[in-house]
């Protein structure tokens, strides 16, 4: 009975959300909310993996993300649109509801040998001298996109908008909350998968003992490419969504900044708790929304608040544990596999 | 074919050399020992053993094979494990887990399968979980498998480590300093522990050790260095009344 109940709320979710937002309930506005919710969720557990699960200090996180929002873009634009650098339209716009996430996926797996630009450093390095090369390699990504007009420089690229434009021709339906929808479930269900395995346990022990980790039959420079090319690759599925949903991306919204927001989320949430980086990926999205009238002092009051949280509760609001471990009666309810 | 051979191994570290000519031939079944004052380099012997350090001369048979360019893991893979001076165990993690986590060489699965929980995945984890209570079983640890071992009393751990070496079913066990910050109720339960598994798990057992009531009942032969040269070898008998080691251990006024 407990295997069924998180489908079945998940489910419910689905169907609420969508319903609501087809039928007019909720408004454009909380529906972009609720779609940056989604993403911010993905870029916060796939982050998770590497600065919570594995103990390294990525900072290049918002570089990933840029690769996964611009390959799709561009894909997108090429596949399905008449522009005036790629020419026209490739292919007919009615295949967008399949071209659409084959893009995505191709985002997803630039991204992801992108993360490969970490994972090789981080075999010889770690803490200090990998957060400089992980946050060099979030510049490499942002100023190779600044030099190359064809994609618009430091001004952006746009047009990418049509891919879902032509998904709601052919079906009428809110696509891009469906798609979010379908990313941060997967994500989530994928590296709670990857981290309860044996396997994917290989992490967590170069994270306690690295030593200990190679001597004892870990392949530790193996398991960090793993782990980097999924966080990679996941934040690269966020990029994506992203860029689609508003339309419009420029360098400029992944640098460092975009980064530590990301790791706020992380670290906010607990290191190594997926239930954690979910809740605060919600938390954050509704604060920072919260918090828009006050503009440029959000920025002040943000890291205040980080500063509080290390100091009270270093650990994040869950630590390392999940909802199971900290009301072990919930398991008789649900389970998560 | 040999077990482990190591030919006039010699390791250097920046200006001081830590071990010179070390020569050792195991055929397979020894439980023997390697003694030695402190800095000797007994650790360093084993650090090379098991692929941490690469020597800076000579050279490191396992099964015949030459170690020089495997990676730890590789030789964990074929058949060494160890436990450390200082415990090295994942502390955060269960005892369950640091046991199972010894098979990541042999887990009969990949990425795909742990992340489509194949029934390749489903079989082999079983497995796996399995051996892993079979071993604290042997150890008399099943009640804290899954317990975190940074809560457990030291004597414990270090029983928990020698199981994590055992779970990945190595032909020869490298044990540093087992006895070290042990109560002597603890060292009988150890020795009594240690002849059990080198009869039961029909392994090879190389110890390093300070305490030398724990050496001299347990190994048949002994290694001893000093200053990274070796010094004298042989049984017990002969090591206990050897002039240079009697001098290494207590300086030149004892003679
Ligand atoms: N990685 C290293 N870098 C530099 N020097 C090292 C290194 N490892 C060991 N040494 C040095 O080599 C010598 C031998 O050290 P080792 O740890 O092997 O001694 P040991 O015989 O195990 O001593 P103990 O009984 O105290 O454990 C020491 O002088 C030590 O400082
Ligand atoms: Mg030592």
């Amino acid at each position: 009975m407990q295997r069924f109940t998180v489908p079945i709320l998940l489910a419910a979710l689905f169907a609420g959300l969508i319903g609501m937002s087809q039928g007019g309930m909720i408004d454009l506005y909380i529906q972009s909310v609720i779609m940056f919710m989604g993403i911010n969720i993905i870029l916060s557990s796939s982050l998770n993996i590497v600065n919570g699960y594995m103990g390294e200090f990525s900072c290049g996180h918002a570089g990933f993300m840029a690769v996964g929002a611009y390959v799709p873009s561009l894909l997108s634009v090429w596949l399905l649109t008449d522009d005036r650098v790629f020419g026209p339209a490739v292919l007919s716009p009615e295949l967008a509801l399949v071209i659409f996430p084959l893009c995505l996926l191709g985002g997803a797996v630039a991204a992801a040998l992108a993360g490969l630009l970490v994972a090789i450093p981080s075999f010889k390095t770690r803490d200090d001298y990998l957060a400089i090369i992980t946050i060099a390699s979030l510049y490499i990504v942002k100023s190779t996109i600044e030099n190359i007009s064809a994609i618009g420089g430091p001004r952006g690229f746009m047009g990418m908008r049509s891919a879902v434009v032509f998904m709601e021709d052919v079906i009428e339906l809110p696509w891009m909350m469906i798609w979010i929808f379908i990313c941060t479930v997967f994500t989530v269900w994928i590296i709670r998968r990857f981290v309860s395995s044996t396997y994917g346990k290989g992490i967590i022990a170069i994270r306690q003992d690295e030593v200990a980790a190679e001597i004892m039959s870990v392949n530790t420079n193996k398991m960090k490419v793993v782990a980097f090319m999924l966080s990679s690759g996941l934040a690269g599925l966020a990029g994506g969504l992203f860029a689609h949903v508003l339309g419009y991306v420029n360098p400029g919204a992944f640098g460092i900044l975009k980064t530590t927001e990301i790791m706020v989320m992380v670290y906010l949430g607990g290191m190594g708790s997926l239930t954690g980086s979910v809740l605060s990926a919600v938390l954050f999205t509704v604060l920072m929304e919260a918090m828009r009238p006050l503009q440029i002092i959000k920025w002040v009051i943000v890291p205040l608040m980080l500063i509080i949280l290390m100091h009270f509760r270093p650990e994040g609001i869950m630590g390392n544990r999940e909802l199971s471990d900290i009301f072990p009666r919930l398991r008789r309810w649900f389970q998560f596999k | 074919m040999a077990l482990l051979e190591i030919q006039s191994v010699t390791q250097i570290f920046g200006g001081l050399c830590a071990l010179s000519d070390f020569n050792l031939r195991f055929d397979g079944g020894e439980l023997n020992g390697l003694i030695g004052p402190n800095g000797a380099g007994k650790t360093t012997v084993f650090n090379l053993v098991s692929g941490f350090y690469k020597p800076s001369q000579g050279n490191i048979l396992f099964k015949g094979r030459d170690t020089r360019r495997l990676k730890p893991h590789k030789i964990t893979a074929l058949g060494v494990a160890r436990t450390f001076q200082n415990i090295r165990l994942w502390h955060d993690m269960t005892v369950l887990d640091n046991i199972r986590l010894a098979r990541h060489q042999t887990l009969g699965y990949n990425l795909v399968d742990a992340l489509a929980r194949t029934r390749r995945y489903q079989r082999a984890e079983a497995d796996i979980e399995h051996s892993a209570h079979e071993i604290l079983e042997a150890l008399k640890l099943d009640r804290y498998a899954l317990e975190r071992p940074r809560n457990l009393p030291y004597g414990l751990q270090r029983r928990v480590e020698i199981a994590r070496a055992l779970a990945g079913k190595p032909s020869l066990l490298l044990l540093d300093e087992p006895a070290a910050g042990l109560n002597s109720t603890d060292i009988e339960g150890l020795i009594g522990l240690i002849r059990w598994i080198h009869k039961e798990f029909k392994l090879t057992i190389w110890m390093i050790e300070h305490q030398m009531d724990v050496v001299m009942s347990l190994c048949t032969w002994i290694k001893v260095i000093d200053f990274g040269a070796t010094i004298a070898e042989g049984t017990p008998d002969q090591i206990q009344n050897n002039p240079d080691v009697i001098k290494a251990y207590l300086g030149d006024g004892a003679l």
